[in-house]
Parts: structure tokens; sequence; C-alpha cells
């Protein structure tokens, strides 16, 4: 056992857990934030993607204490106070969701792909977004929303220079 | 797309998370556990499925359960449709208990639950309506006849004056409730909702990570629990170190359980609770559990089809036979094709594994025990009856939560996750989230059945197919669900061609299966029109023609039957799916080439042409799949088209290389690494074009995936005279 302290979604959460245990089953079991999702457990599926430091890694694949002392992101910490991230937005308009398991890990993945590669092509999002199975198959309208997200960031940007 | 949902749901967003000034805390980080309770707003019932809220949002219910089909969004644009709500004033709520008496079926499955809900939601929306309307008219002192309910008002078409839904709703509520039969509903041409585009009523809560499954259920004082059975099917346990795992971190306590026998209802196991759910997986790495396997399955994939290779005609029973096969088989002057398909076994795959949260509360002072379930299933009163047969819990001891499923493309009919959870709470005398592992998953699934098929075919010295003669290689087992075996006397082409014989042969597999996304007809339509199109080069006629000399007059085989082929709209899908293709001036060239197949099963009929090129290296590219689809009015177009997407991209990924195999009753694939699936970048481009014909709606969840299979199979056949009998792609060398 050890005591922890990660900033996750910006607030500082210090809890007790096994060092070895996932950092998934600490943000869903422990915090209790189970927008982060458990599906294969070994990396394959990408469902428990989050942000260490600003980088998209599997949560079911690192222990708690290699997250100690760092930021994560969640998916419930992308929105602000004013507004979903337009990554979210465009998920909605395009109604990208069928059962919705897989999306908070997708759209993980894809807002860390958007903030290195703000204007990627088909191949830049198919390698970006191999690793996140949708068993649903939605992908088509993930390569669309992303797209349609990456237009809109530069239009907020421009917006944001003006 | 509906940009106005985004505004109006973020305000739903914030107040239900309970943002905090200076920072972002979401409600469920607070240790009260459970989301923030809503703000009473003062409502107005009008019936089962409609309660209009004083603040002009309009409430209305969806019984169906929702797994991703999109049901929980159609059902309710029917109702607001008829009713005349604004779709932005319409909140959407699962049903809050399971009662079949107030709502009807509450659950969901063969691509039925449009169909048969769409008078209901009709006429819930449409009594609704008319009371409304007599509301208005005492209020506005305006005749009935002259006043529309539209926008969530009523209106005087006028006039223009209006009064809202809100303000009517007190004087509705005490309006008679009009007779189902003088109902009147709106003509096609008056749709303001259906047809349209709408995302789904969950997108918000599903982006933001607050969506709630099962898997995400928190109850005060909640235990995490797993359960480990045996890894073939049917071991009975002896023994158990429990003592060592009660010892292990995190474990509060550990359990033997006997079950009934039966997979889908409780089987023997070890079932440990903990703190968290990682360390109740952690401890069944240290579990040690002796069991008895005098009964439990030996299934072998590889004994299975060594009997399939021998199986023999003669020792078949035939479940089919029309018209004279022997003669058309034995005429000197037609020509019979013989082929042998495969197709295996295969995994449902739900994202979200299965898991289930009770709360079993012992009666105390002489009152009845009562059990409160969160539960993700297909089919609520399913388990309603399960709960008595085998708890003889009464539904007053029963509060039932119907949870959002992360998938279930048949899977989550059982009662086998559902019951283990409750023994643990039983036992624990705690509410428990059980959680299968991804393993467990996968071991424990009843699985799209494989099988073989020895097929013939007879064409007339004209090249007309005159001849069918199926033999059917599958699995039994004592409890088996039979529907699943076939043949389905309903099915493609049975009824379409004049001498036919179907019989079947089996052998003793143990491994459960169950309904899989389009059940039977996944693997009949590889089968059936792969082996059409052999049929059709072996004739030397275009594909095309020969399907639709094979549907004959435009005809309904049994009229009003919906489950009936209907050529008229069979030929209709194939006229334009060949159409948006060019599929008849489209020659194959340079390893590329175009694949066509139709099925109609689920009320749907519906044909696919695949665009595939194959390299010399045996690398498959699927360049596009085409669909041409009726299933009359659309209800939710963006939800119809994600169902066509996803049913295609989900027939590829299982063609491709998804194989499930088990040696000594033990599945041999336990997780991803060993079980390939589509990814993005493997994901064709896709186009769906409706037939909106005037019959009844129907749903879509299944109905696009048999004909994938064929088509792709049909395409490489195209592009590189190779032809496909097997089924995964990779067991023919092929790669994606």
């Amino acid at each position: 056992m050890g005591i922890f302290t990660i900033t996750i979604n910006g607030t500082d959460h210090r809890f007790e857990a096994e060092s070895e245990m996932p950092l998934l089953w600490a943000l869903r079991d422990i915090i209790g934030l189970t927008g982060t999702k458990y599906g294969c457990g070994i990396g394959q599926c990408g469902a428990c993607t989050v942000h260490l430091n600003g980088e998209p890694i599997r949560s079911c694949s690192i222990p708690v204490e290699s997250a100690n002392n760092q930021k994560i992101t969640t998916i419930e910490g992308l929105a602000t106070r004013e507004s979903l991230h337009q990554v979210q937005e465009a998920w909605i308009d395009q109604d990208v969701a069928q059962c919705g398991y897989c999306q908070a890990g997708q759209i993980m993945s894809a807002v860390a792909l958007l903030e290195r590669n703000p204007n990627p092509s088909d191949d830049d999002i198919d390698s970006a977004m191999t690793g996140n199975y949708c068993r649903c198959g939605t992908y088509i309208r993930i390569r669309s929303a992303i797209h349609s997200a990456a237009k809109n960031l530069s239009v907020s940007d421009l917006a944001k220079e003006a | 797309m509906n940009h106005s949902f985004s505004k109006i749901s973020r305000r739903e967003f914030f107040k239900r998370t309970g943002v905090v000034s200076g920072g972002f805390i979401l409600a469920y980080s607070l240790p009260t556990l459970g989301r923030a309770e809503e703000p009473i707003v003062e409502s107005t019932e009008l019936n089962a499925y409609i309660v209009i809220q004083e603040d002009g949002k309009i409430l209305i219910y969806s019984g169906a359960p929702e797994m991703g089909q999109g049901i929980k969004t159609s059902l309710p644009m029917i109702v607001a449709e008829e009713l005349g709500a604004a779709w932005e004033d319409v909140i959407v709520k699962q049903t809050p208990e399971v009662n079949v008496e107030k709502y009807g079926r509450q659950s969901t499955g063969g691509s039925y639950t449009l169909y048969r809900n769409w008078n209901l939601m009709r006429e819930m929306g449409a009594t609704a309506r008319e009371m409304l309307l007599g509301a208005g008219a005492l209020l506005m002192e305006i005749p009935k006849s002259e006043l529309e309910a539209v926008d969530s008002q009523v209106r005087h078409r006028v006039s223009d004056r209006s009064m809202s839904f809100a303000e009517l709703a007190g004087v509705a509520q005490k309006q008679a409730v009009p007779d189902s039969k003088s109902l009147k509903f709106k003509p096609r041409e008056d749709y303001r909702i259906l047809g349209t585009s709408k995302s789904q009523v969950d997108s918000l809560e599903i982006v933001t990570g607050i969506g709630d499954y099962g898997i995400d259920t928190k109850v005060k004082g909640m235990l995490f629990g797993c359960y480990e059975k045996c890894e073939a099917v049917g071991g009975r346990i002896v023994d158990a170190n429990l003592t060592e795992i009660k010892r292990l971190p995190g474990i509060v306590d550990a359990y033997i359980v006997k079950g009934n026998g039966k997979p889908n209802e409780l089987m023997d196991g070890v079932g440990i609770v903990g703190t968290n759910t990682w360390s109740v997986f952690n401890a069944r790495k240290k579990l040690k559990v002796s069991w008895d396997e005098t009964q439990a399955s030996k299934a072998s994939w590889s004994e299975f089809k060594n009997f399939a290779q021998g199986a023999s005609k003669e020792d078949s029973e035939d479940k089919i036979t029309i018209g004279e096969i022997n003669s058309v088989l034995t005429d000197p002057q037609n020509t019979v094709l013989e082929s042998f398909y495969e197709y295996p076994y295969v995994s449902h795959l739900c994202l979200e594994p299965m898991n289930c949260t009770a709360d079993y509360r012992k009666g105390e002072n002489g009152k009845p025990d009562h059990l409160e379930i969160w539960l993700p299933t297909q089919n609520g009163p399913r388990f309603q009856k399960f709960a008595k047969d085998f708890y003889g819990l009464e539904q007053d001891q029963l509060t039932i939560h119907i949870k959002r499923m992360g998938g279930s493309f048949g899977r989550r009919n059982t009662n086998d996750y559902v019951s283990e959870a409750i023994e643990l709470s039983k036992r624990s005398g705690r509410p428990v989230k059980l959680t299968w592992s991804r393993e467990d998953s996968m071991k424990g699934d009843f699985f799209r059945e494989g099988g073989f098929n020895k097929i013939k075919g007879v064409l007339d010295p004209k090249g007309k197919l005159i001849g069918w003669d199926e033999h059917l290689i599958r699995a039994s087992y004592p409890g088996k669900p039979g529907f699943l075996t076939g043949p389905w006397p309903s099915a493609f082409p049975f009824n379409s061609v004049d001498n036919v014989r179907a019989s079947l042969s089996t052998f003793r597999v143990d491994t459960p299966t169950g309904a899989w996304r389009a059940p039977y007809s996944n693997t009949h339509a590889f089968v059936s029109q792969s082996f059409i199109h052999e049929l059709a080069t072996e004739a030397n006629r275009d594909h095309l023609e020969f399907l639709l000399e094979m549907m004959g007059d435009p005809r309904w085989l049994s009229p009003g039957q919906i489950n009936a082929l209907n050529t008229e709209r069979a030929i209709g899908v194939l006229k334009k799916v060949a159409r948006e293709t060019q599929l008849q001036s489209t020659p194959a060239r340079n390893n590329r080439g175009l694949g066509l197949a139709f099925y109609f099963c689920h009320a749907a009929h519906v044909a696919e042409v695949a665009d595939v090129t194959v390299t010399q290296a045996n690398e498959i590219f699927v360049n596009k799949v085409t669909a041409a689809v009726d299933v009359g009015p659309i209800i939710n177009m963006s939800g119809a088209l994600n169902q066509v997407e996803g049913s295609i991209m989900d027939g590829l990924s299982t063609m491709v290389g998804q194989k499930i195999t088990m040696e000594n009753g033990r599945i041999e694939q336990t997780n991803l690494d060993k079980y390939p699936v589509l990814r993005i970048n493997a994901a064709p481009a896709i186009e769906v074009h409706f037939i909106e014909s005037d019959y009844d709606p129907t749903g879509l969840g299944e109905p696009a995936l048999p004909p994938l299979a064929p088509a792709i199979a049909n395409a490489i056949f195209a592009a590189t005279g190779a032809r496909v009998r097997t089924m995964p792609l990779t067991d023919l060398g092929y790669t994606i």
C-alpha cells in the first residue's frame, strides 16, 4: 500500500492504494471517475485512454505509483466551465456513438492527436487512432468528427488571436 | 445535425455535474457517491410515456433497453412526432421500472423493437395530443377542430393564438382519454421529426464520461466482486483455497457457490468480494480451485471439423423438402455444382464486459426479502421471471434499474452474470458490483455457433437454378436454444427455388451458443449468397440477372407477414445497389472487383456491393461498400445510417479474422491479443441508400450484417478468381 497524490483534471487527489494497482482502477473505484472505461485490461482496446502530462496512455497498463505527482486528464476533465471541448461538440454533432462505451477513449486519443497535429489527414487519423477499438464500428464518423473538430478548433484559435 | 441540442444539454451537463467556481469537480467525485439530485420540477403525467413539465420540457420514457441500437432515441421521436412536441424540448429517460402491464414489452432484440412499438408509440403521442387539444379548446374557447399541436404548443390555425403544452397540461390531464380506435396518425408528408437526423439522446453523457453504464454503478456501501468458473463449462466445484484468498489485501470475503448446472442461470464457482475491482481480479491469480470435470464440456473444434468433413448426407435428417430434388439432381441434362462451406464460432465481444450490481436485503421481522438490481439486460421481463422461478421473488420484492449497455449484440439475454451478482450480495449482506474480466467475458460467452454446409445446386440447360440441396452440419448439446441451428424454412432462397432439400446432421459440442447479431442469417447469408454467385458463374450468367430471375414476379410471398420475403422490395434494393455502383458496367481489373449479395432477414431487404482490391500478397483492401436497404420509412436518419455502417464494419471484422476455437472444452482465444478486430485503418468507405417504402418501419440493428460477408467473398472472386468458402479470411492466408 502507498499514499499517492495525483492531479486529476486540475484537482489534487490524495489517496491510499496498492502501488501496483493500474491507474484505471484507482480512477474508477477509488476516485469514482467512471468515465474512463475498462475494456480488455491489456492495452489493446484503448477504452481506458487518459492523458498523463498531456500524452495519451492506456490507464489499464500503468501502475498508479507511476502516476504519482503527475497530471492526469480524464474524459470528465475535457470540458471547461464555459464549454465542451470542440472534439466533444463534434462527437455530438456527428452523432458518432452507438453503444458509446469506447468513445471516452476515442475522444481522449483524438484530443491528443489534434494537440500535436491540428490538421490531420485521414492517414494521420488512422495511425493515431488504430489503438482504439470500436466494437460498434463507428470509425467513419470518428474520422469525420476529428476533421470537423480540427476545422472548428482552428476557427476558434483565429478568433482568439483576433 | 441539430446544433441546439448541445447548447441546451450543456446547461444540463453543468447542472448534473455540479461545477463549482474556480475548479471543475464532478458531483460523483464528492463523498456522497451517486449523482446530485436533480431539482424537482412540477410535472403532469399525461400517460405512461409522457410527462409535461412546468418548465416546458417534455419527458418521454423509453421502455426498451439501449445497447447502441439507438432505440432510446428513435422510439421517443415517434412519440414526439405524434404529440406535436419540438424535439429540443424533449428529455428522454429509461422507464423507471419493469412493468409490462404499464409499458408493454420492455425488451429489445431481433431488430423488432421498433416494429413492435410503432403503433404503441404513435398511440401514446396521439392520445396525449388529443387531450392537449381538448384542453386548448376549453381554455382558448376555440373549436378543437381549428387547433393544431406543433412545436410543443396548441395553436389556432386561423388567429395564430397559442398556448404551450406546459400551460395546458393540468387541464389536459383531466380530459377524457380518447379511444385508441378514434386516433388519427399523422401522414408522412406532415412529419417534422421522423426521417430527420437526431444525435442520440445520451450523446452528451457519452462524450463527457457521465454515461451511466451498468459497470459504472455506484451504490453506498458497495463491494466489488468477481466470479471464477471452471474453464470447461459444466465443471463442478470440489474445493478452493478460500482461507488464503481472504487474507489478501483488499479482499473482504470469498465463497464457494453451487449452481444449478445451467450456463444461462448459475454455474458452480468461487465468488470473491473486496474493496475494489483490481483487488478481486488480482486475488484470482492466487486462487486454486479443485474442479470435478467428469460432466464438463469436452468440446473440440477440431473434432467437430473432422466430423463435418466425413458427415454423410444419408445420415442427416431432412428439415425442408420442396418439389422433387432427387429427380432434378439425377437428370443428366442438368448441371450439378457442389461446395463445402465453413464458418467459425465467434464472440459477442461487447466492449463493456458482463457486469451486474445487486443489493439483496434480507427481510427482517417477518418482512419479505427485497432485491434491488442494476441490470444491463436486453430483457428485464425475462429477469423478472427468472427472479421468481429461481429466487422466489415476486415483482413487488424487486427494484430493477435497467442500465445502458456498452454493446450487447444478443449477449445480454441470459441471467448468468446476474445471478452471480445476487449470490455475492446475498452472502456478503452488502450491495455488490460484479465485474467480469475480458477473459471471463470471452470464455463465458454464448457464442455465435460455427458450422459447415455441404451444398449442391442444380442448373437446368438454360442456366436457371432449379434445385437446392443443402446439408447443414451443426452442434448439439442439451439445452441448446433450438432456433439457432436452422435451417429456417422462411430463409432465402428456400422459397425461391422449385426443388429444395435442407437437412441437418449434428455433433455434440458443449460450448454454449446464443443469439449473435442476425442469428442463423449471419452464416446462412455467407453460404447461400456466395453459392448463388458460384452457380451464376458456372452458368456463365450475370449475377444480378441470376438473382432477379430467382425473385420472379414482384409479390409478397405471404402477404401481410412481415417475416416473409417481398420480391418487389428485394428487386428494388438489388436494382438500386446495382445502379449506384454501376455493377454491370464495371468489369474487374487490376485485382479489383465488385461483389454483390442480397439477404432478407429481420423483415429487412438489403443488398450490398463490396468494392475490393486484392494484392499479389493476398492483402485485402475494401475500397467501399454500398448498401441499398428497404426497412420502410426511416425514423432517425442518423441512427439508421449508423446501424448500417456499424453492421457492415461488424460483418467485415468478423469475416476477416475472428475465430473462436475450443479444445477439451476450453476456449482458446480469451482476449484481443488472440482475437483480431477491425481497426479504423481498415474501415472502408460506406454509402447507404434507403428505399423508404410505405410499409411499416422495421429495425436495423442486424439485417445489414449478413450480406456483407458474401459481398466481400464474391468481390474477391471477381478480383482474383479465387473462391472464398471459409471464414475467417485469415484462415485462407488473406490479411487486411
